[in-house]
């Protein structure tokens, strides 16, 4: 089931506490109110922040609750992974996964409690079931200039199917990051964008 | 120029108390509330006092004293705070105030970032007080003014309860005209309202059961109640606050065009809800948490003789713990209406995933300070701990007990007067200690509890956003005031044995730990280390360290201190240091090989 009729695009950023999930939908919501849409998004504050597997919804083009029901949403942003795995549950049938395939161990798996899935694998197994955008947007960020701008090229890759104008997106990022890092961030937009 | 704004619940909730008019501000920080204060108090131009208090019951009298004084105030704390606060609480119900206060409590179902789940909306009904449940950030920031205005009007505190998804839901909010008005200061001493002596306090309670009558109806035509009848349907659905906005939702998936009714300011309105029971055949209720708007439907259709069926948690439908959400909903409304909804086919992912538990962030001292501790204590050692970042030690193994605020002094108290011979070690942080940790080292004290103290000062109140607290010199504003010093205190509490230590040198803070383990009553270790992510924030870069791939035997000490900087190379059976290093040095001491070095720039 889709959101028809009750949200123009429902958008599930997943990703680990620290990498910017936060930053990214918010760039996101800013541009959707600024081309005079509703939006409705949901963030993950407080103790997963601490490196813990964080998830934020972010519906535009809604004026119900900010949680996106299973299997609704249009897109699956996620910053690592094994996070889009783990989140998969909300992705429509006919919904895109944008990936990176840069991982963050957990400590389970550094401190050898558990293992990592294998990187390959998981792409595989997204791609059996949607249509998958994957790449490693860690590289991406440092080509643009710093590895931290990677929320950013996550959100250029994603910027081609969100209803929203790539201009508006880009005034966003522009006036959300610290603004030594404008330029990076807007080559990272550029770079991330190539990827979708 | 538009006015919406996409802003975050909790900004939304600081501009609406800028609408309303606000002059006294006052809290104690606590996820999911904290960024109300926050926003507050960075505001370059302020015409109102904001602070943050040392806990919520300092910070609940404070606005009470200021609505007193006949000012607007408010008071802002998470859910569990509202029990710290809950003393206050039930007899400023019988006294009331003379300008206005709110009582925001955000709660947090599902324990996002707490301890518990527990409703607000109970305290209300227990204390007598209005409460508001907002649907979504923009009607949390529309409320405040009216509550203003109703405190004022019926001189009670009005209860405000926005849960996580509304404090940090974002969405776009369209803001309001600011009050230019603002209620004039002046104390009237009238000690039949201020002095709830009995004599005062006897006559009180029943006026206040007849204000909250008096409440209900005024309710009963607020914006925020809203009945929707459908005549032609003989199914009615009652929601109250975020649950109002998933039911509706759910509803228009399924197609179900039934009467509505949404309730966000209580005591629920008595007319509106037995207009919806005699509409309809069977009426289901969808509420977070605790049965407050069901019960409250099951009673007026029984005082009313309305046969009308009520269902909802007393059935199983709607559950009674955790967040709801749409297909939460859809289910409830399908089982309870005998409606046929599919629910979606979930793949199930046949791959393990790691579990992704919070850390401590790399190089957190908390982390080192737990590594000497365990050392000290050894395997039987008993470590109850407290609320804060330095939960997470659990990871470290020196976190046995996680009660509230302030427990873990009080709970090792109890483990040693029961009779436990195992060495006991507890963990609190600096503001957690100021909150309510400092009656409890005085009671210790007092009670000759042989236990080690050790309150992990990292120089802010982190895990809920880094507030400013007492020990650091500056308010909320960042002013700069007394920075009060915990040994001081410590001391003064009676503590014989307090002594501070730096957690990056495990040496010195092993000779510490060992000497106040050895220590016949209470002692104190203060490890004092300033919080990673701050200390980065203002600019301070320390080198990095990196293995020695020739040193390295592979032995994993150092991956087994958990840092998530430390990593180990499977395939290499050598230990590396990610880019997450912030140079604490600790890694470099655990290893017997000398295989960890910094740097060099």
């Amino acid at each position: 089931m889709s959101s028809a009729g009750i949200s123009f695009f429902d958008l599930l950023i997943a990703g680990v506490g620290g990498q910017g999930t936060i930053l990214a939908s918010d760039i996101i919501g800013k541009a959707a109110v600024k081309e005079g849409l509703p939006v409705m998004a949901a963030e993950t504050h407080g103790m997963a922040q601490r490196g813990g597997s964080v998830v934020n919804h972010l519906r535009i083009g809604c004026e119900f609750g900010s949680l996106i029901p299973l299997k609704s949403a249009d897109a699956l942003l996620a910053l690592e992974p094994s996070e889009a795995l783990r989140y998969i549950e909300y992705l429509s049938d006919d919904g895109i996964v944008i990936v990176n395939t840069e991982p963050v161990l957990p400590v389970t798996v550094t401190s050898g409690v558990s293992s990592y899935p294998d990187i390959g694998e998981m792409i595989d197994y997204l791609e059996q079931k949607f249509t998958v955008k994957a790449f490693n947007a860690v590289q991406l960020a440092k080509a643009a200039g710093h590895v931290q701008s990677m929320n950013t090229v996550m959100i250029g890759a994603v910027s081609k199917y969100l209803p929203l104008s790539k201009d508006v997106l880009i005034e966003c990022v522009r006036g959300s990051v610290p603004k030594k890092t404008v330029d990076i961030n807007i080559k990272a937009f550029e770079l991330g964008l190539l990827q979708a | 120029m538009s006015t919406r704004e996409f802003m975050l619940g909790n900004v939304a909730i600081a501009r609406g108390i800028i609408e309303g008019g606000g002059q006294v501000i006052a809290g104690y920080p606590g996820t999911p509330s904290s960024e109300i204060i926050d926003t507050l108090a960075s505001m370059e131009k302020r015409d109102f006092y904001v602070e943050w208090s040392v806990n919520e019951k300092v910070a609940f009298e404070v606005a009470a004293g200021a609505a007193i004084a006949g000012v607007r105030s408010v008071v802002t704390m998470k859910h569990v705070g509202l029990n710290v606060a809950s003393d206050p609480l039930m007899t400023l119900s019988y006294m009331g105030v003379k300008g206005a206060m709110i009582i925001i409590s955000a709660d947090d179902p599902s324990c996002h970032s707490s301890q518990n789940e527990q409703d607000t909306r109970k305290y209300a009904q227990f204390a007598l007080m209005p409460c508001f449940d907002p649907s979504t950030p923009q009607e949390a920031k529309d409320m405040i003014p009216d509550a203003f205005r109703l405190s004022n009007k019926f001189q009670t505190a009005a209860i405000f309860r926005p849960t996580t998804r509304i404090s940090h839901g974002k969405s776009d909010v369209e803001l309001g005209v600011i009050a230019e008005d603002r209620l004039q200061v002046k104390f009237e001493k009238i000690p039949e309202r201020w002095i709830m002596m009995p004599k005062n306090a006897r006559p009180r309670h029943p006026y206040v059961l007849q204000v909250y009558e008096d409440i209900r109806k005024e309710v009963e035509d607020s914006p925020w109640n809203q009945l929707e009848l459908r005549t032609g349907s003989k199914i009615g659905i009652v929601a109250s606050g975020i649950a109002s906005v998933y039911a509706r939702e759910a509803m228009k998936r399924m197609g179900l065009d039934s009467s509505f009714l949404k309730i966000c300011a209580y005591p629920a309105p008595e007319g509106k809800i037995t207009g919806m029971l005699q509409n309809a055949d069977t009426v289901l209720v969808i509420e977070e948490l605790e049965p407050v708007l069901e019960d409250e439907v099951r009673i007026m259709a029984q005082k009313h003789g309305i046969g009308t069926k009520v269902l909802g948690k007393s059935e199983g439908l709607v559950p009674r713990h955790g967040e709801l959400n749409v297909d939460i909903c859809m289910e409830a409304i399908s089982k309870a209406f005998g409606l046929d909804a599919v629910p979606p086919a979930i793949p199930k992912v046949d791959l393990e995933l790691p579990s992704r538990p919070p850390v401590l962030c790399p190089g957190c001292s908390h982390r080192a300070a737990f590594y000497v501790m365990k050392k000290v204590f050894g395997k039987d050692g008993i470590y109850p701990s407290d609320i804060g970042c330095y939960t997470l030690g659990v990871q470290s193994g020196a976190v046995d007990t996680t009660l509230c605020m302030g427990a873990s002094i009080t709970v090792s108290s109890g483990i040693y007067h029961a009779g436990e011979k195992h060495p006991i070690c507890c963990s609190i942080g600096d503001s957690t200690f100021f909150h309510t940790g400092m009656n409890g080292l005085l009671n210790a004290v007092y009670n000759k509890a042989d236990i080690t103290v050790t309150i992990m000062d990292n120089r802010i109140t982190a895990m809920t956003g880094h507030q400013p607290n007492p020990g650091m010199g500056r308010t909320a504003v960042g002013e700069s005031t007394v920075a009060v010093s915990i040994s001081d205190i410590c001391r003064a509490l009676g503590a014989e044995f307090v002594e501070e230590a730096n957690p990056y040198d495990l040496a010195s803070t092993e000779d510490v730990f060992r000497r106040a383990r050895d220590h016949k009553g209470t002692s104190v270790v203060i490890t004092r280390q300033p919080c990673v992510i701050d200390l980065r924030r203002s600019g301070v870069r320390k080198p990095a360290f990196s293995v020695d791939q020739e040193k390295c035997t592979g032995c994993k000490a150092c991956v087994r201190f958990g840092c998530p900087a430390t990593e180990f190379d499977n395939e290499l059976k050598r230990a590396r240091i990610n880019n997450m290093c912030t140079g604490c040095g600790v890694c470099a001491q655990i290893c017997k090989f000398e295989a960890i070095v910094e740097v060099k720039r």
